[in-house]
């Protein structure tokens, strides 16, 4: 007989998709993409958050991703219309040549 | 999930475990953008599985409707918008030492989380919603009585928040008089 899935699991899954986003956020540079590992890192501290209210018994998890995912809704909504206005000013969204703001 | 075998459940994780972590690698390195944002997609869904796994079914079906749903289109159709694949060509990925460094120190990170994951046990206070009162009740109503009861201020603020990003996605992409 089995024991059930250690909670510890689910920890480590979400450390490892949390890893590669920041890996992707770090490596890539298409701002797009870099976007996209933002979500997936996101995600990863979605998948903690409901782990560990699953085995506290307790939905403050639940609540917690909710409003972040309200957040990430807003942030993608902003940050995507953000991305058309600096590829019409600059014709590119490649992260290295936007550097308006250093000095 | 109640009255669900184990070794099925054990089956499950494994399977949609190594799928999430396969896909979302696949994501970070395709060089198509669109090929990233679909592998993307996959990702949510499979993490979806695992919350429905987690006892948490509402939360689930938010993940496939919100992320895999409305967030990934958007992206989708940004990037067919502004077309990177047709665009001028991409230049060859350079792997200079600052990104290879900080690639490291980011693995690195990731070993003291390991270690950390490794010794720690969840000895937090257990609260009163166990799997079989969730289901008794439901998972839904049970999330929007603390929503609507104790959250709602931070309900509210959620609400103005969104309205704040509708309107500055509008004022931003509007086209300026010149």
């Amino acid at each position: 007989m089995l024991p059930d899935i250690p909670q510890n699991l689910y920890y480590l899954l979400g450390a490892v998709l949390f890893t590669i986003g920041a890996v992707g956020v770090i490596t890539r540079r298409n701002a797009i993409i870099v976007f996209m590992c933002i979500e997936l890192m996101l995600n990863a501290v979605n998948l903690t958050f409901i782990a560990s209210g699953n085995f506290l018994n307790s939905l403050d998890g639940v609540i917690f991703v909710f409003f972040i995912m309200a957040v990430a809704a807003a942030e993608a909504a902003v940050g995507l219309a953000i991305f058309v206005l600096i590829f019409r000013l600059k014709g590119t969204i490649n992260v290295d040549d936007i550097h308006l703001l250093k000095g | 999930m109640i009255g669900i075998d184990i070794g099925f459940k054990w089956f499950i994780f494994v399977v949609t475990a190594l799928l999430a972590t396969g896909s979302s690698l696949m994501m970070v390195t395709r060089k198509n953008p669109i090929h990233s944002a679909l592998w993307l997609i996959v990702t949510f869904f499979s993490i979806a599985i695992i919350y429905v796994l987690l006892n948490a079914t509402f939360i689930a079906v938010a993940q496939v409707m919100v992320y895999a749903g409305a967030i990934m289109m958007l992206v989708l159709f940004v990037i067919m918008l502004i077309h990177l694949e047709w665009g001028k060509a991409q230049p060859a990925p350079k792997y200079s030492f600052p990104k290879l460094m900080g690639g490291l120190i980011t693995v690195m990170f990731f070993l003291q989380v390991l270690a950390g994951i490794m010794a720690y046990t969840n000895i937090g206070k257990k609260d009163t919603y166990t799997p079989e009162m969730l289901a008794s009740m439901g998972n839904t109503q049970a999330i929007g009585t603390l929503l609507y009861g104790k959250y709602v201020f931070a309900f509210e603020i959620a609400s103005i928040l969104l309205l704040v990003g509708i309107i500055g996605a509008v004022v931003l992409a509007k086209k300026i008089k010149d």
